[in-house]
């Protein structure tokens, strides 16, 4: 018999395959990117601690009740004002910190009233076990944004415009950025910001009926 | 002298589609490498809320873990009409946390442990009483990272 070609193979289908499983994994995997709002809880007290004393002027009292209204220093208050009382809070600087050290960089009216230094202004929110947790949300979210906008005004400040802690903040948690200089660079000024006005949100325990 | 050939009027040379399935391969590791998959099917209601001062968690380097929460959807009705948990693929009470807790870290390299974050992702419609009793067991539990998963606003 007379020697006879291999036939080549067909690779028609090929693409019908590759196809096939591209498909798969489309419908099987997700392209969605957490995003939240970060908090770090309490530690958890076994024996009762005896809670330090603060001047009421150095509490931001937020409360929001069973029917969603929220109550702010004792006062209603609408959601979108939230953002503007807080930072008029935290701002304040009217006194010094327990260093005995003015609050320089402070914009704020200097009240005696309000809180005396951002070092020593805590926000307490309370909620009820009814409130609704996007309303909930929403305050860590404007409580949140009242330090960050803080930070962006400080960061611009100190290291020019286009460096605000939130870009910053994202470089820095970036895992694609390997430079090791520049990531101690910005953990320096990041950390030196977060001093500035550190995030102090107390939660006051709900009633457990 | 070489003579070139003259080609027939009207007749197209067939486009090649040899290098479709490249094509195709390539979009399949695309995919395969920029996703992740779908690890549960979810048995509650899960519409984040909506916030815009939010961090990026990432979720490829092993040390999030997520508790759900929500009304139990259409087919899971026995659960009630409350919003419930969900862990893994069980609805669950506040109190099985504990348990589930200890076997997520039993998962995870012993030097991960201390930096795991725990991600709610809870419906918005839900009230705080039951995310009050999940963070009462994650604080007893020592796991202290928390993150309020939440949504940007549609419109700005």
């Amino acid at each position: 018999m007379a020697k006879r070609s291999i036939p080549e193979v067909n690779a028609g289908s090929m693409a019908d395959i590759a196809f096939l499983l591209l498909i798969f994994f489309l419908v099987t995997t997700t392209i969605e990117q957490d995003n939240g709002i970060t908090r770090k809880l309490p530690r958890w007290e076994t024996e009762d601690v005896i809670p330090p004393i603060i001047k009421k002027k150095n509490i931001f009292t937020v409360v929001v009740n069973k029917n969603d209204e929220l109550l702010v220093e004792d006062e209603r208050m609408e959601l979108k004002d939230l953002r503007k009382a807080a930072i008029e809070f935290i701002d304040n600087g009217g006194g010094v910190s327990a260093e005995g050290e003015k609050c320089d960089y402070c914009q704020g009216a200097r009240s005696a009233e309000s809180s005396d230094h951002p070092s020593k202004a805590i926000i307490a929110l309370k909620n009820e076990r009814e409130t609704s947790y996007s309303l909930y949300v929403s305050i860590q979210n404007e409580l949140g944004a009242a330090y960050t906008e803080l930070r962006n005004r400080e960061a611009v400040r100190l290291y020019g415009a286009g460096n605000t802690f939130t870009a910053m903040n994202a470089i820095y948690k970036d895992p694609k950025v390997k430079d090791a200089a520049l990531k101690e660079k910005l953990d320096t000024r990041l950390k030196k910001l977060k001093g500035m006005y550190t995030q102090f949100i107390s939660e006051v325990p709900s009633k457990t009926n | 002298m070489a003579k070139f050939k003259k080609k027939k009027d009207g007749e197209l040379p067939q486009a090649s589609t040899a290098a479709l399935p490249d094509i195709v391969f390539m979009l399949l590791f695309f995919f395969m490498t920029v996703t992740v998959m779908k690890d549960n099917s979810l048995m509650v209601e899960n519409k984040l809320p909506e916030a815009d001062d939010i961090e990026k968690l990432n979720r490829k380097n092993d040390r999030v873990m997520y508790i759900y929460a929500g009304k139990p959807v259409a087919g899971y009705e026995k659960f009630g009409e409350k919003a419930v948990l969900q862990l893994n693929d069980k609805i669950a009470q506040p109190s099985d946390l504990k348990q589930f807790i200890h076997a997520e870290r039993a998962l995870r390299a012993e030097e991960i442990i201390p930096f795991m974050v725990t991600a709610l992702k809870v419906d918005r419609n839900a009230n705080m009483g039951l995310v009050s009793d999940v963070k009462q067991e994650l604080r007893k539990e020592n796991m202290l990272k928390i993150s309020y998963l939440s949504v940007k606003p549609a419109t700005k």
